[in-house]
């Protein structure tokens, strides 16, 4: 009698231990700063909120260094269960079947309530394989949307609520601004590969490359080499001879916000992201949003522009218990409530319908004029073959690639054509590697 | 002539004392290097999942490969540039400190400092003198007409990496001037300036021919520097920018294997730097050092 009581009581304190102990999931992200302190404050909501998981998100460093950490804690079989990827990556990871755990799969193994359809196309499109699957979650997508300085439109004499719409504009604006001396420089932008070339083709509804862009196989190549990018390359070679124009620099391209900042350039084209430090930096003018230029001439521009960003991607090594508590994770971030407060604070998209939705009833719109820029741009027109995203392997050296190109265009090392064709044989050259190594 | 031995009564205890030495060898040089050298014979996927012997391909490659080839002529310039200079300005400072009769001390003191400062913070501040929109040497160069732009024009990105890597290199090789110089006889160059030799003339005809010990071990520290520990300096001010103008050897290893995942074709390239600087520091004691005069 005693005997049997006490292993009852014995068993009941085991069980009722196993029950508190929560199970640990491990999260390596890249957001630094500002962004940082406020996914820690998500995280720490979301551990509040339950007691069965306990989510630790450790920063990493920069996108590239934390894909990096990654694929060495993969490799050393100390991976954590949840990654955040930056999307040229994308083709990285989704080559890796061995180490990805699709999210459409985790959510359907977990039995987690999970509708792909909440999400907004042009984001998951990024993201899906060539059967519509969802891959990845989506956690800060972002788009370019150009900046500009109300100030200084006003003392050129132009109407400093309206922003320039085409390229056309962008050049005559920018001649007004620094003819009237209300600006050294009409304009300048960050990342040139991300913006100027592959945002600029999709806009204009011109393919990046075949195969849908490389979303529909591995066998794609690079043809952002046409008639058009080379038109708008050789303008921007003769915008920054002129002046008008001042490169920022490579990849996000650091030194085109201190343009901006100190009033240097009156037009800035960056991430949709950029605006909660645009707005901190420009204290002493008043800073006007819009869309992204396009050429009047061409059909079918303005189409939609693309995102750039990173999702989260679970890896393959945990048990199940773990995957269980990773999937309620996502659920809990995908919730409107969670995604409406990540976008309102960050200027990243919100990535699902009724996360905007709820930015609307709340008003968040109306009272922050701008903000809403970002996804009436990636919803301006369904998504077509040349404007759903890009997928290619070794995408990362591809935008370096790019940079060191239009470097040379810049420097008059080489003619816009000529730079072009070598990023696209570069390119190729890269993307048929990726295929030897993961054939 | 008698020479010191040291007799061990235990025959393991000089291999016990070795082997700490030898633990550090074989576990942060031996084994990565007998592990870059097996990976550089195969190709591999970034996670590890799918592995292919491939052979000598990823060498071969690399002589197809323009952007390898640029990066050994920009090796070429960038090493012997570095060498030179801060070989030859640590030289001219510690020789002109030698002939400072009063304030040497606190000279040779602010000259030493700048190798306490670590590779990357001194790649920041250049970073920040030449910075072309808010950099001051710019700024001045402007003012004598000179438009300074290292973010597109690869020879002022290659004057930018050169100074910032041989900046703080010069106080290493300074120091090792000044103890070559205490060593010269006072009473040579006494009876030079007896004879009527200049200074000049004592330096060159003296001086450097009997430094020249320190020299060529300094060239050889130098080179080695400059190919393998000049990455932070690249990293903090170009980043191997403008089109892979900068992109020096050792930089492209990390470039290629650490961003770009393709670890075949860095291993391999991490083989060739290793030979390139055996080979080097083969030829100097092989043919420099008999020319020497020690």
């Amino acid at each position: 009698m005693l005997t049997r009581s006490f292993i009852a009581g014995l068993a009941l304190t085991f069980l009722s231990g196993s029950s508190f102990a929560a199970t640990e999931i491990t999260w390596w992200h890249a957001m630094g700063g500002e962004l940082g302190k406020k996914l820690d404050e998500i995280v720490a909501k979301y551990n509040a909120s339950q007691g069965d998981y306990k989510v630790t998100a450790v920063y990493k460093g920069s996108y590239p260094e934390t894909m990096t950490a990654a694929i060495a804690a993969f490799r050393a079989k100390q991976q954590p269960d949840i990654v955040q990827v930056f999307e040229v990556g994308t083709g990285t990871m989704m080559a890796a079947e061995g180490a990805v755990y699709p999210v459409y799969q985790l959510m359907k193994d977990t039995g987690a309530t999970f509708d792909p359809k909440a999400f907004l196309p042009a984001v998951v499109g990024y993201y899906t394989d060539t059967d519509g699957s969802m891959l990845s979650m989506p956690f800060n997508s972002s788009t370019p949307i150009l900046y500009y300085n109300k100030d200084v439109f006003q003392k050129a004499g132009l109407d400093p609520e309206q922003p320039p719409k085409t390229w056309e504009e962008v050049e005559s604006f920018s001649k007004k601004i620094m003819s009237s001396g209300a600006a050294k420089c009409g304009f300048t932008t960050g990342w040139i590969s991300w913006i100027q070339l592959e945002n600029f083709s999709a806009w204009h509804n011109q393919p990046i490359g075949t195969q849908q862009n490389g979303i529909g196989g591995m066998d794609a190549e690079l043809t952002f080499n046409g008639d058009l990018q080379v038109r708008h390359w050789t303008n921007l070679k003769k915008w920054q001879d002129e002046g008008l124009f001042q490169y920022g620099g490579p990849a996000g391209g650091n030194d085109a916000p201190p343009k901006f900042y100190s009033q240097e350039c009156a037009i800035y084209m960056n991430s949709s992201a950029s605006r909660a430090g645009v707005i901190a930096n420009s204290k002493d003018f008043k800073v006007g949003f819009g869309m992204l230029p396009y050429y009047s001439d061409v059909q079918g521009a303005p189409q939609n522009s693309i995102i750039g960003g990173a999702t989260l991607w679970v890896l393959k090594g945990h048990d199940e218990a773990e995957y269980k508590g990773v999937a309620n994770f996502f659920t809990f971030l995908s919730s409107p409530e969670v995604q409406a407060d990540w976008h309102q604070y960050s200027g990243y998209l919100p990535i699902t319908e009724a996360a905007y939705r709820l930015g609307q009833e709340q008003g968040f719109y109306a009272k922050n004029p701008g903000s809403d820029v970002a996804i009436k741009q990636i919803t301006l027109n369904p998504p077509t073959d040349n404007s759903k995203g890009l997928r290619f392997g070794n995408y990362v050296q591809i935008r370096d690639v790019i940079d060191e190109e239009f470097q040379n265009l810049l420097a008059g090392k080489k003619a816009p054509k000529e730079a072009l064709d070598s990023v696209v044989t570069r390119g190729n050259k890269l993307i048929a590697d990726f295929r030897a190594a993961n054939g | 002539m008698q020479t010191k031995r040291t007799v061990f009564g235990n025959r393991l205890l000089p291999y016990a004392l070795l082997l700490p030495q030898i633990a550090v060898t074989v576990v942060f040089f031996l084994w990565p290097a007998a592990q870059a050298v097996l990976q550089s014979f195969q190709r591999e996927d970034a996670f590890g999942l799918s592995t292919t012997w491939v052979g000598l391909a990823n060498y071969l490659d690399l002589l197809d490969d323009p952007s390898y080839l640029n990066s050994l002529k920009v090796t070429a310039i960038f090493a012997p540039a570095v060498t030179l200079l801060s070989v030859g300005l640590g030289l001219v400072f510690a020789a002109s400190l030698d002939r400072l009769v009063r304030g040497g001390r606190a000279y040779s003191t602010l000259l030493v400092w700048p190798y306490a400062v670590a590779p990357a913070v001194a790649g920041i501040m250049w970073w920040f003198l030449f910075n072309p929109t808010v950099g001051l040497l710019p700024y001045l160069l402007a003012m004598i007409g000179y438009r300074w732009d290292h973010a597109l024009q690869p020879t002022d990105a290659m004057i930018l990496v050169v100074i910032a890597a041989s900046w703080k290199q010069v106080s290493y090789n300074f120091l090792f001037f000044m103890a070559g110089l205490q060593a010269i006889p006072k009473s040579m160059i006494e009876a030079a300036a007896i004879d009527g030799a200049g200074p000049v003339k004592r330096f060159f005809t003296i001086v450097f021919p009997l430094l020249s010990p320190t020299t060529f071990f300094l060239a050889v520290i130098n080179l080695v520097y400059a190919m393998f520990d000049t990455f932070p300096v690249i990293h903090a001010t170009t980043g191997g920018n403008p089109a892979q103008s900068t992109n020096i050897l050792v930089y492209k290893v990390f470039v290629d294997g650490f961003i770009g995942l393709n670890l075949g074709s860095s291993a391999a390239q991490s083989v060739v730097l290793m030979a390139i600087v055996v080979a080097l520091t083969v030829i100097q004691f092989k043919w420099v050092e008999r020319k020497v005069t020690y």
